[in-house]
């Protein structure tokens, strides 16, 4: 593919609001995740929750999208100057020719999950209740094109984690078609009932703090998060470069990956190919590493046999917990910043390396030159996509 | 604007009182009066007794339609690349979930959880057919068949390599559909292509046009109401004209409130 500047990024997690929030966390190997206290809920289990979501107020005339997906969307909206730099873009381009995809995995679906404790003696939801402005999963992307006064194209990626990964390649894709010449990409991810309780129901939620790459990982702590970049046809100054975009599927397996990676490897060599770069040119790799035991030894024999088992990789979940739907953008935006600050970021909880894992995985912060990245991102349904960025140079 | 240029090689449809795109083509032409009823799902034979047995009505009604298209088309379903759109999902299964999540010490089904995702009934699709090959599952609310449209089009002009696009909704059960009253099941798959083939249906160039006023309707009314009531069914006018001629014309399908596709089949 062509490169594809991005001229404005931001994410807001357990970590923080903003960018650099997330650096200062970084650099302190700092973790956002602690005992659950969303909903009171009695699991034993960790979260990465976002301050300061509940107070969030959304901004007028678009009071029937309140959620708190929506909130946590336009809380992560307002950071490192993302709403001045979308209107740079929108004046530059037009506003019908800057797109919106966004990944989410369950959307608003907390406010349905909150109607069915009040529905009314005859069992009807609420009237208070929207379904398209909440539940819906296209309402983060209508909520984000109505606030930032958009008319391109637009939707929402919705393939489990690797969503907000995936729409990189949607907006590569049309500008390269001619359809658009900039679209505001990401995801939007926020705690609900379905997915503590679901993953917990699939013995797949550690009952600590997940610990990546440990040989005594037992599970995911689930986070939430919003994470926007965005990308242009071109650009003077751009903050980084998307190079390549692979995807593919492990056709293997709802919720259990491909046991060699088959499908991941596919992902991997594809956004290699795509950027026009060898294993080799990749510094640093920011890998899925959910922590659960498969997916990290599934994941390990992937990379390790697409890349030499000596490169510096990570996975950033033991910080900010995996944020599903929005995982690949959380992680887009950690490859840029380790790219801007010369920052491999370490794995954090690991109290005794698996040895059965190849990998150079980072146990510590390293310090040193980045210059490009490869992110992984992989989801129930087999949907797998791999990212990579490079620098502004 | 340049328009997406793909031939449509096979057409898979399912709706109510529309068993298959065979069988429905004279309704589609308006040779045949339309007779509404019930859809009826068929169970998917592709997948193993279990994955059978576990499938709910998306994953029947879009595997139902994927088939008929990749039937139609004679392609190989294995390498196939996929762009699934959906505006609902798993109704059935979401309520379920909810009800279970609103007890105080919910008990959730794993497998209720493993279906609820987006991408159950593409990750269903390409574990059947054995394929590796990239898959989108989309939503874009009402205009999510323009947005399936839009995707599978433009990865076909890039890749060059065909395309199978599933559009599909399924009704919620009460009391979810009296917030979001989907009538019945409307399923439509087309399977794309960047060259003729050797029996080609039709030939689309697709723009997104924000002047276009209005969308194409379809004549028969009850159709009509089906159009306006799924948004996999905003499809129609685009397969009435496909069954239609294969003359030329120009049909426009609701998209967005600010934009709606435009598509000249030649």
């Amino acid at each position: 593919m062509a490169p594809l500047a991005i001229t404005a990024a931001t994410l807001t997690t357990a970590l923080g609001a903003g960018r650099a929030a997330s650096l200062a966390a970084l650099q302190a190997q700092r973790s956002g995740l602690a005992p659950v206290r969303f909903e009171n809920l009695a699991l034993a289990t960790w979260t990465g929750e976002v301050d300061g979501v509940d107070a969030v107020a959304l901004p007028d005339g678009l009071a029937e999208f309140d959620c708190r997906n929506n909130r946590l969307a336009w809380l992560g909206l307002q950071q490192d100057g993302f709403v001045d730099a979308v209107r740079a873009a929108r004046t530059r381009w037009g506003a019908g020719r800057v797109g919106v995809f966004l990944g989410t995995s369950t959307s608003g679906l907390l406010q349905t999950e909150l109607a069915y404790r009040r529905r009314e003696p005859d069992g009807a939801l609420p009237a208070d209740f929207h379904y398209g402005a909440t539940q819906n999963a296209y309402s983060v992307a209508a909520f984000v094109t109505r606030a930032l006064a958009l008319t391109g194209p637009s939707w929402v990626v919705s393939t489990a984690c690797s969503s907000s990964a995936k729409v990189f390649g949607v907006a590569a894709r049309l500008i390269a078609t001619g359809l658009i010449d900039a679209a505001v990409v990401g995801g939007v991810d926020s705690l609900c009932l379905t997915t503590l309780y679901g993953f917990n129901s699939l013995e797949l939620l550690s009952n600590e703090i997940c610990r990546p790459w440990d040989g005594a990982r037992n599970g995911l702590s689930i986070g939430e998060a919003a994470a926007f970049a965005l990308v242009e046809r071109d650009s003077s100054a751009p903050q980084a470069w998307l190079l390549g975009v692979g995807e593919s599927n492990d056709g293997y397996h709802m919720s259990t990956p491909h046991p060699e990676g088959a499908g991941a490897i596919a992902a991997m060599r594809a956004a290699l190919a795509d950027a026009g770069l060898h294993a080799a040119d990749i510094d640093y790799i920011n890998l899925h590493g959910t922590a659960t035991p498969s997916n990290d030894s599934a994941e390990d024999r992937a990379v390790a046999s697409v890349f030499d088992p000596a490169t510096p990789c990570s996975s950033t979940k033991g910080a900010t917990g995996h944020t599903l739907g929005a995982a690949g953008g959380v992680e887009a935006l950690i490859a840029m910043i380790a790219i801007e600050h010369g920052l491999m970021p370490a794995g954090l909880n690991v109290q005794q390396r698996d040895p059965g894992l190849q990998m150079n995985y980072l146990c510590e912060n390293r310090h040193a030159p980045v210059r490009r990245v490869l992110s992984n991102s992989f989801g129930f349904g087999g949907s797998n996509a791999s990212l990579v960025f490079g620098g502004a140079e | 604007m340049t328009a997406l240029k793909v031939w449509v090689q096979g057409i898979g449809l399912l709706g109510p009182g529309l068993a298959s795109w065979t069988s429905a083509q004279d309704v589609l032409r308006g040779v045949q009066a339309y007779a509404s009823a019930p859809a009826v799902l068929p169970s998917p034979a592709r997948l193993p007794p279990a994955e059978r047995r576990r499938a709910g009505a998306a994953v029947k009604l879009a595997l139902a339609v994927a088939d008929e298209a990749v039937a139609q088309a004679q392609v190989d379903p294995s390498t196939l690349a996929t762009v699934f759109t959906s505006s609902s999902g798993e109704g059935i299964n979401c309520h379920a979930l909810c009800e279970t999540l609103a007890l105080p010490a919910p008990m959730v089904s794993p497998t209720r959880f493993t279906n609820s995702v987006h991408n159950a009934a593409a990750g269903c699709w390409h574990i059947a057919v054995a394929s590796r090959a990239s898959s989108t599952s989309l939503c874009a609310f009402d205009g999510s068949f323009g947005a399936g449209l839009i995707e599978a089009a433009t990865s076909v002009c890039l890749s060059g390599q065909p395309m199978l696009l599933v559009a599909s909704d399924s009704p919620y059960p009460e009391p979810l559909h009296a917030t979001r009253a989907l009538p019945d099941h409307f399923g439509v798959a087309l399977l794309l292509t960047s060259e003729p083939g050797p029996e080609p249906v039709a030939e689309l160039a697709i723009t997104l046009d924000a002047s276009a006023s209005e969308a194409s309707s379809c004549d028969d009314p009850s159709l009509e109401a089906l159009r306006d009531a799924i948004p996999a069914a905003r499809a129609l006018p685009l397969l009435s004209a496909l069954a239609r001629t294969r003359a030329k014309q120009r049909i426009v399908l609701d998209y967005l409130p600010h934009s709606r596709v435009q598509i000249d089949l030649a």
